[in-house]
């Protein structure tokens, strides 16, 4: 029964350790180590809070960064496409421009040719008929030297009017 | 709430193992007239005889080992702490005596042989309690008067315990001090976990948000008894006293838990208790149950913590006694086997008794301040 009997003066000496005790390191021990505990807590969840944040606005960044370079490829895309266009056009319309002024000139130096032929022809023309006429006359001449032969002609002539 | 069953079963297994041991030890021994003696312990007539064949023993050179007399002198408290051999340590004696207070040191009594004359009356040790002599006669009237205030070894041994918390927790606390928002270093980091254990473990599930009022006590008391369980399987000084297996320490424990819990209850609790949603006829009935459940809460907590330090000093103790009951050497080594596998497991027990008292304080301060049913 000894065993299960609470002496006082334990009890006393208890109570007065316990209470001293828990006074004593309530004061200087669990206050400052609980809120010692409780701030680095805080501190770190805040950074992860931190790094989270960064990591979502790095990977924001990124796409953004990615949506900026298939932008700008399909800008240049487009750009290189419309330079071509341009360069066909611009090669095209030389072209057509090119082929217009040959056959332009290819038409003004027929007309050329033409007018010089025509012109030539004329001159042979002439020539032939100023030839013709001389020898003509050389004909005539000769043959008209004595009068009964010019006689003859006009009788001659006169026969075709006659007919007439 | 959950580990009761274990721990009760537990309880109740301990204290069938060191019943089946002590009355092992009795047939033995044939020490059917000191556990009669014990029994007895305030009889005069027992004790004189039994200093008288203590004596005897002594005549003869040699004393008849008594297993059950050197448990019971462990388990109970002392006002001499024993070193080594013949060497104790004499502590101070305190008396609260009618006419004042008395103060000597308990060398006086030279364990127990002489009798000591302080200022009011003449002392003697009987049974390691001090009595008033009058005339070579005890008197129990006159020591009944008396109130022994004494540092004894249970006394000493849980200031030493009190100075070691305060020297590591305020320690802990400088570093804490010294290296803000740093990680923990040395000392700092074997308690900072234990720390958060009885913080995220034992404090929030089972109080909630209001968890932070009551986490100086729920630390306190958990590091107490931890570090009181431990010293206490220290064989040698300053450790080897049975502070938590006293009784009376672990009803100053239950007491202040009795405290805090139902300072702390709020409006709620007391309805639960004194109008229970029960019809009102049954009244009667379940008031008184419900009052005797604050009480037998914390008493349960007593009996835990005291029956299992105690089972567990018990055990160690009878199994060294083997090696002096057979009287062989060839015993010791099972004998030291045996406590050795003791000795780990109430290292266990020493952490799980400081856990359950503070998850349960925590329980029953839970359901004390809890919001609504």
């Amino acid at each position: 029964m000894e065993l299960v009997t609470p002496s006082i003066g334990l009890v006393f000496w208890t109570v007065v350790a316990f209470v001293c005790l828990l006074i004593l390191l309530r004061k200087f021990a669990w206050k400052p180590i609980m809120s010692a505990i409780h701030d680095r807590e805080q501190s770190i969840d805040e950074a992860l809070n931190k790094a989270e944040l960064a990591k979502q606005e790095m990977a924001r960044l990124t796409a953004q960064n990615e949506d900026l370079m298939k932008e700008a490829r399909a800008e240049r895309d487009r750009i290189l496409k419309e330079a071509k266009e341009l360069k066909d056009g611009i090669v095209g319309e030389a072209r057509k421009q090119a082929q217009t002024e040959g056959a332009k000139l290819i038409e003004k130096a027929r007309i050329e040719i033409e007018n010089q032929k025509k012109a030539a022809l004329a001159e042979v023309k002439g020539q032939v008929s100023a030839l013709s006429l001389e020898i003509a006359e050389r004909v005539l001449r000769s043959q008209l030297e004595d009068k009964s032969k010019q006689e003859a002609l006009v009788a001659n002539l006169l026969k075709d009017v006659e007919l007439n | 709430m959950d580990y009761n069953p274990i721990f009760v079963s537990k309880v109740k297994r301990l204290i069938t193992v060191f019943t089946l041991l002590i009355a092992f030890f009795s047939f033995n021994t044939r020490a059917f007239a000191q556990v009669d003696s014990l029994a007895a312990a305030d009889s005069t007539a027992v004790h004189g005889e039994h200093a008288a064949e203590a004596g005897h023993g002594a005549h003869k050179g040699e004393e008849k080992f008594e297993p059950t007399k050197v448990i019971m002198e462990h388990i109970a408290d002392s006002h001499m702490w024993h070193l080594w051999g013949h060497t104790s340590l004499p502590l101070p004696v305190i008396l609260y005596t009618p006419q004042g207070l008395e103060f000597f040191s308990s060398g006086n009594f030279h364990h127990g042989e002489h009798d000591f004359t302080g200022k009011y009356n003449t002392y003697r040790l009987v049974h390691d309690k001090v009595k008033v002599v009058n005339g070579g006669q005890v008197d129990e009237t006159a020591s009944g008067a008396i109130i022994d205030f004494s540092i004894t070894k249970n006394v000493a041994a849980m200031f030493v315990a009190v100075v070691i918390m305060l020297l590591i927790f305020i320690s802990v606390a400088g570093a804490y001090r010294k290296r803000v928002g740093k990680s923990p270093k040395g000392l700092q980091s074997l308690i900072e976990p234990i720390i958060i254990f009885v913080r995220d473990d034992i404090a929030r599930p089972n109080i909630g948000h209001k968890y932070a009022k009551f986490m100086p006590y729920l630390l306190t008391v958990f590091f107490f008894i931890w570090i009181n369980n431990l010293l206490g399987l220290i064989p040698i000084f300053p450790g080897g006293a049975n502070v938590t297996g006293n009784i009376a320490l672990t009803f100053v424990l239950s007491l202040i838990t009795l405290l805090v819990v139902n300072l702390n209850g709020n409006k709620y609790y007391w309805k639960h208790i004194l109008l229970p949603d029960v019809p009102w006829w049954l009244y009667p009935i379940m008031i008184p149950v419900e009052l005797i459940g604050i009480i037998s809460k914390p008493f349960a907590l007593m009996i835990r913590l005291f029956a299992n330090i105690t089972a567990g000093h018990i055990i160690v103790l009878s199994l060294i006694s083997l090696i002096f009951i057979f009287e062989s050497l060839a015993i010791a080594p099972v004998s030291v086997a045996f406590v050795l596998f003791m000795d780990v497991l109430e290292l266990l027990v020493a952490f799980l008794q400081a856990f359950i008292f503070t998850l349960l304080t925590a329980l029953f301060i839970g359901m004390a301040v809890e919001e609504h049913h």
